[in-house]
């Protein structure tokens, strides 16, 4: 029992929360933001295996680490355009394009990093981004170490909800996208036109998802593996159903699934086998 | 512009509904109190009372209809168009929406009302001009052209409604004692007595909402009964499923076109067999070519136009649909029609076609129960007519004793003194 209340008490546990929940935050964003506009996003999976690839790559080839999140962004941008030409101009089936895209997304990820990155006994490695200590706060006992011994993108994802929500609730732009989501025929008629707000809100949707793939490769690990996001854009696909929509809640359901992740590789090592989750 | 199917996001609030589209997109924060302030003075101006932070999914079609004509004024349009307004409206909605035009044509707005409807246009309009295949064949003023007029401009020659002849009523196909109906613990039925005789049209006249759905599911096997008999043919038949109803040649025009009555996604002529797809059947097999060859015979018989037996059927127009449905039941020459507001939303030149064939179904013998909430329609078919209000039904009254202001206060409930059982 006292182990239980260690382990909850320690700083390290509430440190891995934050560091798993990022990606997770940073995709059910992206995904909240096509739902909220009426475009389904499930190119989610291959859009954070890519997005963690090019991301990577750019940083290899010696470009700093914001320009990798930038490339991470681009590349997450452009299979969205892909998504959005044949979703909205196209009119095909939502569920069949966006399988396609993670299908096809996840396998040129792979092929290119193949292309160009030979095979090696030990993948090779980046720098990744370091803990930011924030002065004053981090030196706090207990919630120092936990809170705010983070790397840069997950503050920048935190920030990313909040002003997605403020965005989404309070400016005229929000209100027009979720017309769009809503009822396509009454924006219409109010004189916004839906096919640019949904391939708005894909186009930029899919460059966080690109964004939280690159936060495994740029963070929370330093090297690729094809496998590496390993099904977290279906969690966020989740999530936004489980933050019913809502960016201030995919911050609280993000940060709920990450404490059982963390949690299960906290509690593990103590009772049985190895921890299982990799890239946290 | 107002259109006839809302163009409206249920999910989000009035006030948002209204805003969208009329500030900058590149704006950091929406003026909403601005918003509100101007929406309110204009619900002010106009009557139209609405709660700007109520979701537009939770108001009623009336208060829906409000807030359409509410985001055209906010635009501060001047000229409004109202495509088909009260299709949608309960009778007092529709009274108080014809008196906001009135309200809005006098404060200075130009105001275009699409309708179908001849007393709606001559109630309202100041000027009507006719439409008909595209082209814009009169233009009359209000005060000097009549309804008959109008009706004959649209359709493109005289409309005659059919004028029903006297007629002997034959023996007594089917007689209810007593039915009631609960439905998730309400009556919606109380102790309903009738009878319909062979040959005749009995008219159920009352406000929709009334009981007319429980009536109309009991008679083709979708409501079960709480209490009192049910006699067909002289037999008691208790529950009627929907296969015995078709089994005892119960024909039903249900009120719900689109919903009960066709599956717009599918072809005319697996439309035409639904009921009876048995008796098209081979071996399990649909016999594909039989099948076809009646659906033809329907619309060679019933004039359907506008589409082939394999032509998916909600591209037929309301009128079409609805003798696709008539001929379904009529070409078998059924016992009994029960007929659920058969000309809901037709143009005049389909409602008169639906109510020759009510006719003849009844000349050939067929007892007819129809069930409307139009008085004309009503005093211009039935034999007979009883008023249903809260699931009770009055006794009959002849038609030949029975006027617009008698029924009428038959429909609000007033028949002890008033009607006189026939």
């Amino acid at each position: 029992m006292n182990t239980i209340v260690d382990i909850l008490a320690s700083a390290g546990l509430w440190g891995a929360v934050l560091r798993i929940a990022t990606p997770l935050i940073l995709g059910t964003l992206g995904a909240v933001l096509c739902e909220r506009s009426g475009v389904l996003n499930l190119g989610i999976e291959g859009i954070m295996t890519f997005g963690a690839m090019v991301g990577w790559l750019a940083v290899f080839n010696g470009a700093d680490l914001w320009t990798g999140l930038l490339v991470a962004a681009l590349g997450g941008a452009v299979f969205g355009a892909l998504h959005a030409l044949l979703t909205v101009t196209l009119g095909l089936s939502q569920h069949v394009s966006g399988l396609g895209v993670t299908l096809f997304a996840s396998s040129f990820a792979y092929y290119v990093f193949r292309l160009l990155v030979p095979v090696s006994g030990s993948p090779p490695t980046i720098e990744p981004f370091q803990p930011i200590s924030i002065p004053g706060l981090s030196d706090l006992p207990f919630i120092g170490p936990a809170f705010f011994t983070q790397t840069a993108p997950t503050y920048m994802a935190i920030a990313l909800a909040i002003l997605l929500a403020y965005i989404l609730a309070k400016t005229p732009l929000g209100l027009a996208v979720r017309m769009a989501g809503e009822n396509p025929h009454a924006a219409e008629a109010q004189g916004v036109n839906p096919m640019v707000m949904r391939y708005g809100a894909v186009i930029v949707g899919s460059a966080l998802m690109g964004v939280g793939g690159a936060f495994l490769t740029l963070s929370a690990f330093n090297s690729f593996f094809p496998t590496m996001v390993q099904g977290r854009g279906w969690i966020c696909i989740a999530l936004v159903v489980f933050a019913s929509w809502r960016p201030e809640r995919a911050l609280f359901g993000a940060l709920l699934f990450a404490f059982s992740m963390a949690s299960s590789c906290v509690f593990r090592p103590r009772l049985m086998a190895p921890c299982l989750i990799r890239y946290s | 512009m107002v259109h006839q199917h809302f163009s409206l996001a249920p999910n989000l609030t009035v006030l948002e509904n209204v805003m969208t589209g009329t500030e900058s997109l590149w704006k950091l924060a929406s003026d909403s109190r601005a918003g509100r302030q101007k929406l309110e003075a204009i619900s002010k101006r106009f009557g139209l009372a609405v709660d700007p932070e109520a979701r537009v999914g939770d108001l009623s079609v009336g208060e829906q209809q409000r807030v359409e004509i509410l985001k055209a004024l906010y635009n501060d349009a001047h000229i409004l168009v109202l495509d088909e307004p009260t299709a949608v409206l309960t009778g007092p909605e529709a009274e108080k929406l014809f008196s906001t035009l009135k309200e809005m044509a006098a404060q200075g707005l130009s105001l275009i009302f699409i309708s179908h409807k001849l007393d709606e246009v001559m109630a309202t309009a100041d000027r009507v001009v006719v439409l008909r295949g595209g082209r814009q064949v009169a233009e009359r003023k209000a005060s000097e052209t009549s309804k008959a007029e109008l009706a004959e401009l649209m359709v493109g020659r005289k409309v005659e409604r059919p004028v029903r002849e006297a007629a002997t009523p034959g023996p007594v196909v089917l007689e209810a004692v007593g039915v009631t109906v609960r439905v998730d613990g309400v009556d919606r039925l109380k102790a309903v007595d009738f009878t319909l005789h062979a040959g005749e049209v009995l008219g159920i006249i009352g406000v929709s909402g009334n009981g007319q759905s429980v009536l109309a599911g009991l008679l083709s096997g979708t409501a079960k009964r709480s209490a009192g008999d049910l006699v067909v043919f002289g037999k008691g038949v208790g529950d009627l499923s929907v296969a015995d109803a078709i089994a005892l040649g119960i024909g039903r025009v249900p009120e719900d076109r689109n919903g009960e009555g066709a599956i717009g996604e599918m072809a005319i002529w697996e439309n035409a067999v639904l009921e009876r797809i048995a008796d098209y059947s081979n071996n399990g097999f649909v016999d594909r070519n039989r099948a076809v060859s009646f659906a033809d015979s329907i619309i060679e018989a019933f004039d359907v136009r506008g589409g082939t037996p394999s032509s998916r059927t909600r591209l037929l127009s309301g009128g079409n649909m609805q003798k696709l449905i008539l001929g379904r039941n009529l070409i078998e020459n059924p016992k009994i029609l029960l007929a659920a507001q058969p000309a809901r939303g037709l143009d005049e030149g389909a409602v008169a076609a639906v109510h020759e064939r009510i006719l003849a179904a009844r000349r050939a013998g067929t007892a007819v129960l129809l069930i409307s909430e139009d008085l004309d329609e009503v005093m211009a078919l039935a034999d007979r007519i009883q008023a249903i209000v809260g699931g009770s039904l009055s006794p009959p009254v002849a038609a030949e004793d029975a006027n617009a202001q008698k029924l009428g206060l038959m429909m609000a409930g007033e028949w002890t003194e008033n009607a006189d059982a026939v």
